[in-house]
């Protein structure tokens, strides 16, 4: 594809990959914005949820999806962790120059898949291409809207000592991907990404407690960011157990080659949960028999302590600080 | 000049709650010196009625005889007046409340006097194991604030009966306002219990505890800082279980004897090292094995051994009965801080100890043993906590205008130190921050200290390293403004300089700091550097050339991979790939980090150097179970070889731009082939390898010497414990005229880094 496509080829390019594959009423309109009827999201809930991001991966394709079903299940879980029901996304994208069409059409077939998959719509969007070097293969933005269901109030602010931590499943198998994807690290091992929509789980796991009082999609930063911003905001301590943390043979041991820890590893398909005590067992129950939380576990508690401080409890009964990690991991050990 | 006249003196130092006054009022009785001593917010001060020949005797006695835990820093003659009434007697004067000046004296082992008290069947104490007196006992560990007076430590839940307190309101008593006094009637007991918590009832705990400890049971010991987890150092099946429950595999363990005639025993025992353990400090010494073996899971491949003298009177009557030593080790889980309350122990050691012998006295401050190593007729510093905290630093000259700040240390081995009017206090040691109940620790201490010294600043000082938990608490605590950071290398280099009483002014110091990892002002991990400079400032001007660390933190664990690190940046991994420390190694894997920097910091760290000769020559290859392991075994390999039978290693030494490197790459080419030649063994490469190390540094010193003046060369940072090397370094520069300072008070290791930040930002402070 070549740079400043504007006119006819671009718009060729739209009609062929994006329209003929994303393929809603709204966005066949064609018109510059998507119009959505008010009524319509009213039925649903009190509240709009409403979310940005990027994305920026490389490789942008690896084992178990690519940078489209990214796009597509970030921000749809940046809107289900609120308790909402996702329902339309913007998408734009910037190519660089020399991008396969071939390959752009698999990305953006995997996030019409993934749209499906979630039950969002695709309806309003953009494409720029920048020359060769401004960019890197493909950036994409999307940006989303749900109705968050009334009664529902689910905040990083509401973790109460006591409380049980959940997450959904294994932690660190994107991470784990990524760099064995980009690095050809001559890992003898199939990672593949966990990339997947967790709306449905959310659901199912507000049924089983209307109360939950905090929940956050672990992407970025893993696990231990998104209980370091719970600890924090909430002002109260959480205790990780180590060894209940469900992590992967084969990550566990990338994570011991490359020396990182799996709790600070991104993820695209789980999320961290803060239950009351008394429901945590109801909720767990519901998550394992979901298919996104099979391997769902109960993985610490918040308690009264330092606010904001997170441990570890290791298997000899100590308990290391996780701190909130600014950049990559340094060894602070002299 | 012999008429009588009525004198003010002035005595400043460790001279408050130590027995002081009794000590005076005694002294002037023999001297038939009439006046009075007293306590105030300067310290102790004496109005003597005398002659001028008689005063100077009263001065020179009070400085000779000094109580054991007392140490005069200064006696002015503050004034002197002819024109008042003569007083008929010498007296004490009680001290106002909250007047004396504020600060705390180090815990200190049972004075001899407690001792023959606690093994005399006719005295009231007879075998009571808290006794104490004004000489001897707990002090900071049992203090919660200022002042120290009963009501602030932990004895204050015990009320004192008639026979106790008559003793501590009598000024002329060896109990006088001794703060811990008790007795059998009046004072704190001690129980043995099951783990589990069922006490045991025993008309003899000592002799109860004895025969479980020669079964080979692992008892939790509670004491004076901490709980000690105790075993007999003769029983293999015990030291082995001890290990395996602790989880510790191989980190030496710190024996117990009864008296230096056993410790004779088993080590080379020296004068000074002798009285080194009879002080009132009572630290673990370590001290060259010699005589009698022990069993080797003691101190696993090491030539020494860690020995103490029993410090508390438990101790006294539980080595009463064991001619062997005791094991005598941090009760805790390895990486945990040793339990210091009751319910603690329990919860925490209920795995390891069979019986816990408890006490009611609470613990409220945690006191590790102090080590030093005493090696060749000199002591070195390794860990000051019980016996030494607060550790008072002298002020070098210059210093005395120094702005009242804190200063929060590193991340392992932390300590904190407070600068404060005409003083700089170091805390015990604490340890390593990651660890949470460390870290509550850390942050109880900083409280402590500032309560214990009124230390009233708001300026922090800090690391660079941005994720140092030390470095996160100074940013929780003070505003940028208030923030100095001091560079890691820089602040080992200015402790070591400080400790030598260098003054602040000087600017031609040349600082070796060889040490693990810390952060540089150019973001990378420096470890083996050559500063120049002094206090408020330094350049570096040499270095070892960087290298891969393959993996962050796991080439800290794993020192093969520091093998791999250096060898790559040598070029010579290629060649090597079939060394038997890389045998089933993912070699592929970490040259891949490598040419993607993945999780691979450069480093020019002299510690990770030394694990990577040690990885050659099969120390702990794998991996390491304690800090510094494999560095250690490499260092008591050189040990055991002879000096002349030693190859000779060559490093090439460039310069750019004024920052002269060393590369290690010839030094690698000839160790390698020695190796795989078998032309050495591997003591001998060992040996080999730390002396060329030391004569490339002292080429570079020469270098930079050619172009700067050199006052002298400060060692510091924590691979300078290794003695080979320190040694031949500080012989060889010494040989080449230059003067040498070297850490022996304060650690070399990141101990001491609180004590240097200090000094750094003090100086840069004054100096702006
Ligand atoms: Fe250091
Ligand atoms: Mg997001
Ligand atoms: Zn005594
Ligand atoms: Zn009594």
């Amino acid at each position: 594809m070549a740079h400043g496509a504007g006119g006819k080829a671009m718009r060729d390019l739209i009609e062929d990959v994006f329209v003929g594959s994303f393929d809603n009423s709204h966005l066949n309109a064609l018109e510059d914005q998507a119009r959505i009827d008010l009524a319509e999201l009213q039925r649903d809930g009190n509240r709009i949820a409403f979310t940005t991001d990027g994305y920026v991966v490389d490789p942008i394709e690896f084992l178990g999806g690519n940078i489209g079903a990214l796009a597509v299940n970030g921000t749809v879980n940046d809107l289900a962790v609120s308790g909402a029901i996702p329902k339309y996304l913007s998408c734009s994208m910037i190519l660089e120059e020399g991008l396969e069409v071939a390959q752009l059409r698999r990305i953006v077939d995997s996030m019409r898949a993934a749209a499906d998959a979630a039950g969002v719509a695709i309806v309003t969007g953009d494409t720029k291409v920048v020359p060769k070097g401004k960019g890197d293969k493909i950036f994409i933005s999307t940006t989303g809207i749900g109705v968050i269901p009334e009664g529902i109030e689910i905040s990083a602010s509401r973790v109460k000592p006591g409380d049980k931590v959940i997450v959904n499943g294994w932690v660190g198998d994107h991470g784990a991907a990524i760099l064995n994807a980009r690095g050809d690290l001559a890992l003898d091992v199939e990672l593949h990404t966990d990339c997947q929509p967790l709306h449905e789980l959310m659901q199912v796991m507000l049924k089983a407690c209307p109360d939950l009082h905090a929940v956050r999609d672990a992407s970025r930063g893993g696990v231990a960011t998104v209980v370091n911003e719970f600890a924090e905001t909430s002002g109260v301590a959480i205790r990780l157990y180590e060894n209940a943390v469900p992590v992967r043979t084969e990550v566990r041991g990338v994570c011991e080659i490359l020396g990182l820890d799996a709790l600070y590893f991104a993820n695209e398909g789980k999320l961290v949960a803060v239950v009351p005590a008394a429901d945590a067992d109801a909720v767990l129950a519901a998550m394992q028999a979901h298919p996104a939380g099979k391997e769902a576990a109960i993985i610490g508690e918040a308690y009264e302590g330092v606010a904001g401080r997170v441990v570890v409890q290791t298997g000899f009964g100590g308990e290391r600080i996780l701190d909130m990690l600014v950049g990559e991991q340094l060894p602070r050990i002299c | 000049m012999s008429h009588l006249q009525y004198f003010r003196l002035r005595i400043s130092g460790l001279v408050q709650g130590v027995g002081f006054r009794p000590f005076v009022w005694r002294v002037a009785q023999q001297l038939k010196i009439a006046g009075e001593v007293g306590n105030d917010a300067q310290g102790v001060f004496i109005n003597a009625y005398c002659t001028r020949a008689t005063l100077d005797q009263f001065i020179d006695e009070l400085k000779r005889e000094q109580p054991p835990l007392a140490h005069i820093e200064s006696v002015a003659i503050e004034a002197l007046h002819e024109a008042m009434e003569p007083p008929i007697n010498f007296h004490i004067t009680e001290s106002k409340k909250g007047v004396v000046k504020p600060g705390c004296v180090p815990d200190a082992a049972t004075c001899d006097a407690c001792l023959e008290e606690l093994f005399d069947s006719a005295n009231r104490r007879f075998r009571y194991p808290f006794i104490n007196c004004t000489h001897c006992g707990p002090r900071i560990s049992i203090l919660r604030e200022i002042p120290y007076d009963r009501a602030s430590t932990s004895m204050s839940v015990f009320e004192q009966c008639s026979n106790c307190l008559t003793e501590y309101q009598e000024p002329t008593n060896r109990r006088f306002h001794a703060q811990p006094n008790a007795c059998v009637e009046c004072g704190p007991r001690m129980w043995v219990e099951k783990s589990g918590g069922e006490e045991i009832v025993t008309d003899d705990l000592f002799a109860f505890i004895s025969s479980q400890l020669r079964d080979g049971k692992v008892v939790a010991l509670k004491g004076l800082g901490g709980f000690h987890l105790v075993c007999d150092a003769t029983h293999q099946d015990a030291l082995t279980s001890l290990r395996q429950r602790k989880n510790r595999p191989a980190k030496p363990f710190a024996l117990m004897v009864r008296d230096t005639d056993i410790a004779a025993r088993y080590v080379s025992l020296e004068p000074e090292a002798e009285a080194l353990l009879k002080s009132p400090a009572a630290p673990v010494v370590l001290l060259q094995s010699k005589g009698e073996p022990l069993p080797e899971a003691i101190a696993p491949g090491q030539n020494q051994l860690g020995l103490m003298l029993p410090y508390t009177p438990q101790h006294h009557l539980l080595l009463s009965a064991f001619e062997t030593p005791l094991v005598m080790t941090s009760g805790n889980h390895s990486g945990a801080p040793q339990a210091i309350k009751n319910d603690v122990a329990r919860a925490t050691l209920s795995e390891i100890a069979d019986f816990f012998v408890m006490h009611d006295r609470e613990i409220v401050n945690r006191m590790d043993d102090s080590v030093l190593r005493y090696h060749n007729g000199r002591a070195f510093a390794i860990r000051l906590a019980r016996g030494y905290a607060p550790f008072r630093v002298s002020m070098p000259e210059g210093f005395a205008e120094a702005p009242d700040l804190i200063a929060l240390g590193a991340e392992l081995k932390s300590t904190l130190c407070f600068i404060q009017q005409d003083q700089a206090i170091l805390s015990q040691h604490l340890g390593d921050l990651e660890d949470a109940a460390t870290f509550d620790a850390y942050e109880h201490t900083h409280d402590l200290y500032r309560n214990l010294y009124q230390h009233p600043s708001q300026r922090y000082v800090i690391d660079l390293h941005p994720q140092y938990l030390s470095t996160q608490f100074g940013e929780s605590k003070a505003d940028r403004a208030e923030l100095t950071h001091v560079q890691h290398h820089h602040a080992h280099m200015a402790a070591c300089m400080a400790e030598a009483g260098i003054a602040r002014t000087r600017r031609d110091i040349l600082g070796l700091c060889f040490d693990g990892t810390g952060f540089g002002v150019d973001e990378t991990l420096w470890g083996a550097e050559a500063l120049y400079g002094g206090y408020a400032s330094v350049s570096r001007v040499g270095t070892l050339v960087s290298f891969p660390l393959v993996g962050g933190v796991q080439a800290i664990r794993e020192p093969w991979r520091a093998l791999v690190g250096q060898l790559h940046s040598a070029g010579l991994l290629a060649q090597f790939k079939t060394l038997p420390c890389f045998e089933d190694k993912p070699l592929r894997v970490l040259e891949h980090m490598i040419s993607k920097q993945l999780n691979t910091p450069l480093t020019s760290s002299a510690g990770r150097l030394f694990d990577a000769v040690a990885a050659a020559l099969g120390c702990s290859a794998d991996r390491i179970s304690y800090e510094g392991q494999a560095a250690i075994e490499l260092e008591a390999f050189a040990q055991r070889a002879t000096a002349d039978s030693a190859p000779r290693y060559s490093f090439a030494l460039s310069e750019q731009d004024g920052l002269y490197q060393l590369s290690t790459k010839p030094m690698w080419e000839a160790l390698l082939q020695d190796l795989c030649s078998q032309r050495y063994t591997a003591e001998q490469i060992a040996l080999g390898f730390h002396d060329s190390f030391a004569d490339a540094w002292v080429e570079l010193v020469e270098q930079v010497a050619a172009r700067n003046p050199i006052g002298a060369v400060a060692l510091s940072g924590g691979v300078m414990q290794n003695r080979v090397l320190a040694d031949r370094l500080s012989a060889q520069l010494q040989r080449k005229g230059f003067s040498v300072l070297e850490h022996q008070t304060l650690p070399a290791n990141d101990a001491g880094v609180s004590v240097g930040q200090a000094f750094v930002a003090a100086a840069q402070y004054l100096e702006n």
